[in-house]
């Protein structure tokens, strides 16, 4: 699509959605929210940024291909969950620290659960529409 | 003491399948991770698979919520065989697929999702939650789906399509059945289900939710009315892919149909009855179709179409003996099954074809693996002592316990056509010449294969063949399994005494 407006508004829309994104996943451990809405809505941002100025001008913008978010995030996912397994609890079980960090709140196993559910969905849905969109 | 051991059988092929996916351009290294996860994995559940044989039911509760609210992985003694059988037969795939896929298929993550199908099983097995169990079939069925159409060939998108939309509709009306329980009950785990299923009042609801789990697992086991979808697909990926779905891919549905009508449903006659109808009309017809085939894997389809009738026979029955012939058979037949169809691929790797009218001339090149392919179809049909024989006499001992004619008579019929089906396959493809030979010669790729290779193809078909000659000459040990089995199958208490009281749900 080739308008000015558009073009103009995703230079500044695509930061503030990822913005937005980081704090859906932060806020959903309690609050609607979370890795997967977080993450679409990261997705979102590149996918407006990529209708409005190309699709090989998202792709140098991100550096390197989105498929390989997945494993990185699926690692990051499987590894919150079997960290417990160390401490000899269940699979899954929720870690916490004891003190509240800043910013943040209090810090457990789940939210990096959720970080890698972040990353699993941007790498997915990107690697989907830029290779629709590619073989266009 | 918390059961890791539970779990690991689940975990293992994920963290495989990861370090598979930062491998993902690099197709070699990918297949030697694929055979060392694989190997790994088979180990945790041999692992497992011991410890159940003790006559323990080992539970976990994941996240450390207790059992009837949290989400619970049991294992008892048919989960733990039926985990070492599906990373067993998982293993042998895994090496027979490392030489017969080819870097195309490899390049778009064949092997990872590989270890996806295998955790997805090996999950399913475990779930001790009704609606985890459908997660785990998600998780198969979207693997199958990639599996099925990686590759892209005419014939493969085709079977895909029918294969895909029958697997979409089985969940979709499993998923109501859940609902429905869910929606009357108000729990979704098993045991505490089996619980108040038994002090409910609403009878008719809960019919209806047996009836469509009935249906839902009756698509993806294949049996009578709703198979027709297996032998459309099943014959169109290629050779490793049909293998662990032949082996393997509908044994879950059959595992799903014992466990929930061994736990929440029960004797309900109307229920029993309609099994042993679908039961011997799907031996009956799937031993028919497989005559008419000319097509190997077309063949092999229809047969497990009748051979999954054997285990529905059982069930429906349910004594215990019909139970220690059912779980006996279903161990059987996801050995043979899947040597079965990796040996339509080496006949087609040896021959350059899958049809029959093409084939020929294989016993007079290859006497010594045309004996160890008479081994695994033998044991097909179930000539004695092979490892067909004995849970085929443990179904006809139970029926003639009950006097079930129709049974009786359909095990005898399914079993003579698997006969000659068989010696169909024996006959064109090994005894007779071979027809065409030099204008198929073109097509093989056997002779360029260096030796290393040719043994990898050989070695996983060596395997499944020995355990199926294991099983068949020592059956006196996996009867004391399956006798095990059935004990705990036949008495729901020691499952739900096993999940609901488990030490770790008192805080």
């Amino acid at each position: 699509m080739n308008t000015i407006i558009l073009k103009t508004a995703s230079k500044y829309l695509l930061p503030l959605l990822l913005l937005f994104s980081i704090f859906v996943l932060l806020r959903g451990h309690y609050l609607p929210g979370g890795g997967f809405v977080g993450g679409l809505i990261a997705a979102i941002a590149f996918v407006l940024h990529a209708f409005a100025n190309g699709l090989p001008h998202t792709q140098r913008l991100m550096r390197i291909h989105p498929g390989f978010l997945m494993p990185f995030g699926l690692a990051i996912s499987a590894v919150s969950g079997m960290f417990p397994m160390l401490l000899n609890q269940p699979f899954m079980t929720g870690v916490w620290k004891k003190d509240p960090v800043p910013v943040i709140g209090s810090l457990g196993s789940a939210l990096f659960f959720d970080i890698g559910v972040y990353l699993v969905v941007i790498g997915a849905s990107l690697t989907i529409l830029f290779t629709i969109s590619e073989t266009r | 003491m918390i059961a890791h051991v539970v779990i690991w059988p689940i975990l293992l092929p994920l963290v495989s399948a990861i370090v598979l996916m930062f491998f993902w351009n690099q197709s070699k290294v990918q297949r030697y991770i694929t055979v060392a996860g694989h190997g790994i994995s088979l180990l945790a559940s041999f692992w497992l698979a011991l410890r159940t044989y003790s006559g323990d039911i080992i539970t976990l509760n994941s996240g450390s919520w207790p059992a009837p609210y949290g989400i619970v992985f049991v294992a008892d003694a048919l989960s733990g065989t039926l985990v070492l059988l599906a990373s067993l037969a998982a293993f042998c795939v895994s090496l027979f697929s490392v030489v017969s896929i080819g870097t195309g298929r490899a390049s778009f993550g064949f092997f990872p999702i590989l270890q996806f199908l295998l955790m997805g099983l090996n999950g399913s097995f475990l779930a001790g939650d009704i609606f985890n169990l459908y997660v785990w079939f998600e998780v198969i069925i979207i693997s199958s789906f990639v599996l099925i159409t990686l590759g892209s060939e005419r014939a493969q998108l085709e079977g895909a399509i029918k294969y895909v939309t029958m697997n979409l509709l089985a969940s979709i009306i499993f998923l109501t059945g859940i609902a429905i329980l869910y929606g009357l009950l108000g729990s979704l785990n098993l045991a505490d289900l089996s619980v108040k299923i038994a002090q409910s009042d609403d009878k008719g609801l809960i019919n209806t939710a047996a009836i469509l789990l009935l249906v839902g697992f009756g698509i993806k086991s294949a049996i009578f009315p709703m198979y027709f979808w297996l032998p459309a697909s099943y014959h169109t990926p290629p050779a490793a892919v049909s293998a662990i779905f032949g082996g393997l891919l509908t044994k879950v549905g059959v595992y799903a149909l014992i466990r929930v009508f061994s736990l929440l449903f029960i004797d309900d006659p109307f229920i029993r009855s309609t099994f042993i109808v679908l039961a011997v009309s799907s031996m009956i017809i799937g031993a028919m179709g497989a005559l008419v085939q000319q097509n190997i894997r077309k063949i092999f389809s229809f047969l497990i179409i009748s051979h999954i009738g054997f285990m529905i026979a059982g069930l429906g029955m349910f004594s215990t003996l019909a139970v220690i012939g059912m779980v006996f058979y279903l161990f059987h037949d996801i050995i043979v099954k899947t040597n079965a169809f990796m040996i339509s691929g080496l006949i087609f790797k040896l021959r350059g074809s899958f049809r029959l009218e093409n084939l020929g001339g294989l016993y007079n090149r290859y006497p010594y693996l045309s004996i160890m392919f008479a081994l695994a179809m033998f044991s097909l049909v179930g000539t004695p002592p092979l490892s067909g024989f004995w849970p085929k006499l443990f179904l006809l001992k139970a029926s003639f316990n009950e006097l079930n004619w129709w049974i009786i008579g359909g095990i005898i019929a399914a079993s003579f056509l698997t006969l000659i089906a068989v010696i169909k396959i024996w006959l064109s493809v090994f005894w007779r010449k071979h027809p065409n030979y030099v204008e198929a010669k073109k097509r093989i790729v056997w002779y360029d294969l260096p030796k290393i290779q040719k043994f990898t193809i050989l070695l996983p078909i060596a395997i499944l063949t020995v355990v199926s000659l294991y099983i068949g000459l020592n059956a006196a040990k996996i009867v004391e399994i399956c006798q095990l089995i059935a004990e705990q199958i036949t008495q729901p208490s020691l499952y739900i005494d096993a999940v609901l009281s488990n030490p770790e749900n008192q805080p």
